[in-house]
């Protein structure tokens, strides 16, 4: 086992495992982590999954990351955005989104801090999360985590969670997890979020005194260390520039 | 065929304020910049702005144009959040219906369709609906689902940049994406469209197959030559995002005296003058390099 593994690399090896039982459909991954995790799901344990530029192409070769399809890599379909709505309502599909708030059921806020009227700040608008959450998988990454992110109550919400999906009869919800930083979270079978993982060198305490909301955290099992194999892939095949690194706050060694 | 020719002053003299607009393209890719940029130098207001916005609502929120707002997102791409409309926002200026971008679209298709609304799974159970009081939704008459009715997004005047079009108003995308703009046109009364290059009708299969012929001349009120008319933002493949003048704006967006400045050099003449003033501030841009 390589001993001076990232926190960045054990999120990028949590993201591809999100798609283990995925199939052939379309993996929507929002940042650098996810995006690296969906290509390393592809060459490792589901080589059926369906990835794209980010633009209007699916891409059976993806491009050098960041990069869209005018950059190479080979092209094995068109989905511009009018067919992805088409993709996302048949469910073919599963997003990785990240998320400015979430609470304690997984409903998530990208759409602005404070009041509906005359917000605190403006972010980007709900974008596809309604319909996203209504229709698919979806799960979130988080970057750093923390009380101001994982609140009581979100301001607006825009990704579905599990108490309101319940309550509003939506067939196709379907929360996974959320990888942050700090650790692996899932849900319980009242759809409250729970811890699943702990990331080695990560104290349990922490992400507990991160979190707005009770989390017991000091139970859970350490998060799985990518393997030597998923490790050469994520350094020197999808990323040898290391942008992964630069998405997570302190890309230390951790063991 | 008829010719559809037209000036982009006589295009824009034909908007009145209070009407709806819808602007084509997607965040801040092939947006029609040129019409945009007219729209600025007229004295219409108080429109009703339809966009999956980009700076176009950036620019026309910021010169007080907008009274309601129609969208999905705004953003530059590159750029997540435009400055000039996070302000307007902030301020709680603005008369807002911001939907899903799945809703959006079916908000347009109902439109397009002529029906008064369309359901769709897209925003139940989110505060699209709370944000949106108007929005009702419906029981399905065939199972216990309850869906979004999205009424029809319907508009007064389309506005799209495409890179070609015949005289007629034959239009075509020759770039990845055609995004919603057909949509668009099919839900308007009238439709203005500007373009890189107006060619022949016999010659508008020679750069791109028969499937980039998206949006007929049934649909087109006008046709405008307007080259480099999505500056600054995408037109693929005649060109890419000005990224360096979208830093600019964006910079300039965010600071009153910086934006003033900004207005003077880029804003105060016609096209041609900004086309120039562009190549200008590229032109001092590569000497402060050196």
């Amino acid at each position: 086992m390589s001993n001076d593994v990232t926190i960045a690399e054990i999120c990028v090896a949590a993201c591809s495992d999100i798609y283990r039982e995925s199939g052939e459909l379309l993996a929507h991954a929002v940042g650098i982590v996810p995006t690296i995790g969906a290509r390393l799901a592809k060459l490792t344990h589901s080589p059926d999954i369906i990835l794209s530029d980010g633009e209007a192409f699916m891409m059976s070769e993806p491009p050098a990351l960041g990069k869209s399809a005018a950059h190479g890599g080979t092209i094995e379909g068109w989905a511009p955005f009018s067919r992805i709505f088409d993709i996302v309502a048949t469910g073919r599909r599963q997003s990785i989104m990240g998320a400015s708030q979430i609470d304690q059921y997984g409903n998530q806020n990208i759409s602005l801090i404070g009041d509906w009227k005359k917000p605190k700040r403006q972010l980007i608008g709900v974008r596809g999360a309604p319909g996203n959450t209504a229709n698919h998988r979806v799960d979130y990454w988080i970057a750093r985590h923390g009380a101001r992110l994982f609140v009581e109550s979100v301001d607006m919400v825009s990704g579905v969670g599990n108490d309101r999906a319940k309550a509003a009869g939506l067939k196709h919800h379907h929360l996974g997890v959320i990888i942050t930083n700090l650790a692996v979270l899932g849900y319980d079978e009242s759809g409250r979020i729970k811890v699943l993982s702990v990331h080695p060198g990560v104290d349990p305490q922490e992400v507990t005194d991160n979190t707005g909301f009770p989390l017991e955290a000091s139970k859970a099992p350490e998060t799985r260390i990518p393997s030597d194999e998923e490790l050469r892939l994520i350094r020197e095949v999808i990323d040898p520039r290391a942008a992964r690194n630069r998405e997570v706050p302190i890309p230390q060694p951790v063991g | 065929m008829p010719d559809k020719r037209i000036e982009l002053s006589d295009a824009v003299a034909s908007i009145e304020s209070g009407m709806t607009i819808g602007i084509g393209g997607w965040g801040s890719r092939r947006k029609p910049m040129a019409i945009v940029r007219e729209l600025l130098r007229s004295d219409v207001k108080d429109l009703t702005v339809v966009s999956l916005g980009g700076p176009d609502v950036g620019l026309l929120v910021a010169a007080g144009k907008v009274r309601k707002l129609i969208y999905g997102f705004v953003t530059l791409d590159s750029i997540p959040l435009d400055p000039l409309f996070t302000a307007a926002r902030e301020r709680g200026e603005l008369e807002l219906q911001e939907y899903d971008e799945g809703m959006f679209v079916t908000g347009l298709r109902a439109a397009a369709n002529r029906l008064s609304f369309l359901p769709t799974l897209a925003g139940i159970g989110s505060d699209v609906l709370a944000a949106n009081p108007h929005l009702k939704t419906i029981k399905s008459p065939y199972s216990d689902d309850e869906y979004v009715a999205v009424p029809a997004i319907t508009m007064d005047v389309a506005l799209i940049h495409a890179n070609r079009s015949d005289t007629a108003g034959n239009i075509q995308f020759l770039g990845p994406d055609p995004y919603f703009d057909d949509l668009y046109a099919m839900a308007a009364t009238r439709t203005f469209v500007s373009t890189e290059k107006i060619v022949p009708t016999e010659n508008l299969l020679d750069e791109g197959s028969f499937h980039t012929l998206m949006l007929s001349r049934m649909y087109v009120t006008g046709v405008i030559e307007t080259p480099k008319g999505a500056h600054f933002t995408t037109c693929e493949p005649d060109y890419g995002r000005d990224e360096l003048f979208q830093k600019h704006y964006a910079a300039s967006a965010k600071d009153p005296a910086a934006w003033e400045a900004f207005t003077a050099q880029f804003l105060t003449g016609d096209e041609a003058a900004f086309q120039a003033a562009v190549e200008r501030f590229h032109a001092e841009q590569e000497k402060s390099l050196v």
